[in-house]
């Protein structure tokens, strides 16, 4: 296994195929986490685009490049591919996959076969999904939702898209569980759950929003598939169906989806600080708990996307309280890493940059979901751009920089090369002022009343429309930087070594690449994760 | 898992199992009748459950099973019965 002194990396060691083949049947953990990068990020950059042609759309009233019928497949497309295909297998099946058996000193995930076979259910769901968009009545233009009755009467090509949906539901429930089984079975000796990386905490509760929450969503889309096949009238008051019930049954996934995004990239930033800050982070416990507490939390309050669809008035007070309450551990974490901040030596590098934004950004998404979750403010904004911008800023200023701090953070332990810090650091500027002057003026247009979807305005919206388009050009530039400098870096970049950080998780402690088995021997756990300086 | 073949439970108890399954059915058949309105549905849902639970503890052999294993049924089954519990909070109160 060695080459001189240096063990062989996991990329020099094929197993029984060669070629792509030993990425596509790999049932190595690494390479299933590079594969979801890959293809994730290739989707990503698909939907970009299709951003970046929305906002050029609606720079002026009127028709601009394309559309009606254009302009509602593409945000509709849009939607399902960063929801779907991008932020909720993000973190988790990205660099969670690549990351986890590091963290907690294993050799594998517990069902290494189970993780390929969920990548492939990913990629054919995802084809699936990319064919629905060109056979059939074309592509879907029901918004990434699929809300009754439109997607049952619409001709566009609906059912099949849902059934790609159904096999990614599938997928992110496989990682799930074998997630949760990882870290119950194959934490390192000494490993106590205490002294478990706040990210595997992270992943963990993650794990079970993927396992209880998911299956929801597959039962949802298989009734609407019937629906839309057989016409049983679930959905449909004629027959005595009830609409709400599908909005229900879609948001007690969807909503906890949205934990399944965040928490990871909470988690994610739970590593970088403490390292940079060369601090141990402060409230482990409260940080740890309160991954559960969001978890749990975030299962009883999906019938906040609701306030204004005719639910009844006891079960809009009940979800609104109980909206209240997640603010509470989202809260604790905030401070928790504010406080990890505190008088410690920060070295102000590229990862602690994204995830000081992060911390900033999903602020200010977070403060603005307690005006959705009111009752009164939500009739006010319900359906407006204000939402938009809300959940732009926890998804993307919130997830996405989180997964760019990541990406970053563990950049030279994925690829054994360092990336060029000056051009991530100007990357980093302009992709923060681009994503505000882009959002911003969303909750503004938001407030004066501009509908989210419309593919007209008044004119009196130009001027915010007008900014936020010229931020999606900002915006663009800034990812076409940093990727440009990662891509770059993956070949040309300088050696890292194998802990150019000074990290103390045990990932930094086996060579940059890891070898093919992680770690020569099992390491010993006999503390905690950060341990710095005296504390 | 208990790894070794032998029936853990005699044929007796599936049998009184087997038979307080159909006794629940036609409760629910029964009551069904009733008319109860919207109790209807909580009634049959308790039912459902207890036989749920049945299935589980002996069909399948939960009883047997260590702590973890039932705490991890148990939260699936405190989820689905949040979910539930929460839905109604709509449609019970519904004008």
């Amino acid at each position: 296994m060695t080459t001189g002194d240096r063990e062989k990396s996991f990329y020099e060691t094929q197993g029984r195929h060669t070629g792509i083949l030993s990425w596509v049947l790999s049932t190595d953990h690494k390479r299933i986490g590079i594969l979801y990068l890959t293809a994730m990020f290739s989707f990503f950059f698909v939907a970009v685009i299709l951003g970046v042609l929305m906002r050029l759309e609606l720079i002026a009233p009127g028709r601009t490049i394309m559309s009606a019928t254009t302009y509602n497949a593409i945000f509709t497309v849009h939607g399902v591919i960063m929801i779907f295909l991008f932020i909720i297998p993000g973190i988790p099946s990205g660099l969670g996959n690549f990351l986890l058996p590091l963290l907690i000193g294993a050799r594998d995930v517990a069902f290494p076969r189970i993780n390929l076979m969920s990548w492939w259910f990913y990629i054919t769901g995802a084809i699936v999904i990319l064919v629905s968009l060109f056979t059939g009545g074309g592509p879907p233009d029901t918004g990434w939702t699929f809300y009754v009755p439109y997607s049952i009467k619409t001709g566009t090509n609906v059912t099949l898209a849902v059934f790609g949906v159904f096999l990614l539901g599938i997928s992110s429930t496989l990682t799930g569980i074998n997630f949760v089984t990882t870290i119950h079975r194959l934490r390192a000796p000494g490993m106590k759950w205490f002294r478990m990386p706040l990210f595997v905490w992270s992943l963990y509760a993650t794990g079970w929003v993927q396992i209880l929450a998911t299956p929801v969503l597959g039962l949802t889309l298989l009734l609407l598939m019937s629906e839309r096949l057989f016409g049983f009238g679930l959905f449909d008051p004629a027959k005595g169906g009830d609409p709400l019930l599908f909005e229900h049954l879609f948001w007690i996934y969807s909503h906890p989806a949205v934990y399944i995004m965040i928490l990871p990239a909470m988690g994610a930033v739970t590593e970088i600080i403490p390292v940079f800050a060369r601090r141990t982070i402060f409230g482990y416990k409260a940080i740890a708990f309160s991954s559960l507490a969001i978890a749990s939390a975030g299962y009883l309050v999906w019938g906040h996307h609701m306030f204004t669809s005719g639910m009844s008035d006891i079960a809009r007070m009940v979800f609104s309280f109980l909206t209240f309450i997640v603010a509470i551990p989202s809260g604790i974490k905030v401070f928790n890493w504010v406080a990890s901040l505190y008088k410690g030596s920060i070295e102000l590098v590229s990862p602690l940059l994204f995830t000081i934004s992060f911390i900033f950004l999903f602020s200010i998404g977070g403060l603005t979901g307690l005006v959705n979750g009111a009752l009164a403010t939500n009739i006010f904004v319900h359906g407006t751009y204000f939402i938009v911008a809300h959940f732009h800023y926890t998804m993307f200023g919130g997830t996405a920089f989180a997964f760019f701090a990541a990406l970053h953070y563990w950049f030279p332990k994925i690829t054994g090369r360092m990336y060029r810090e000056a051009l991530a650091k100007r990357a980093w500027v302009i992709l923060f002022t681009g994503f505000n002057v882009l959002y911003f003026p969303m909750f503004i247009l938001g407030l004066e009343g501009m509908p989210r979807r419309y593919y007209d305005y008044l004119p009196r919206f130009q001027t915010g429309h007008f900014i936020s388009t010229i931020g999606s050009w900002i915006l663009a530039t800034g990812l076409a930087i940093m990727f440009y400098n990662l891509i770059r870096s993956i070949f040309k970049g300088e050696a890292a070594g194998s802990n150019p950080w000074g990290g103390t998780t045990l990932e930094w402690t086996t060579s940059s690449p890891p070898p093919r088995e992680n770690f020569k021997e099992i390491p010993v756990v006999t503390g905690g994760p950060y341990r710095f300086g005296k504390d | 898992m208990n790894d070794n073949n032998k029936s853990i439970t005699g044929y007796r108890i599936y049998f009184i199992v087997w038979i307080c399954l159909l006794i629940l059915t036609a409760t629910t058949v029964a009551i069904s009748n009733l008319k109860l309105g919207k109790y209807g549905a909580l009634i049959s849902l308790f039912i459902a459950s207890i036989k749920a639970s049945l299935i589980l503890l002996f069909f399948m052999h939960l009883k047997y099973e260590g702590f973890l294993i039932k705490a991890m049924l148990l939260l699936t089954i405190m989820t689905i019965a949040i979910i539930v519990g929460l839905t109604f909070s709509d449609v019970w109160y519904r004008h």
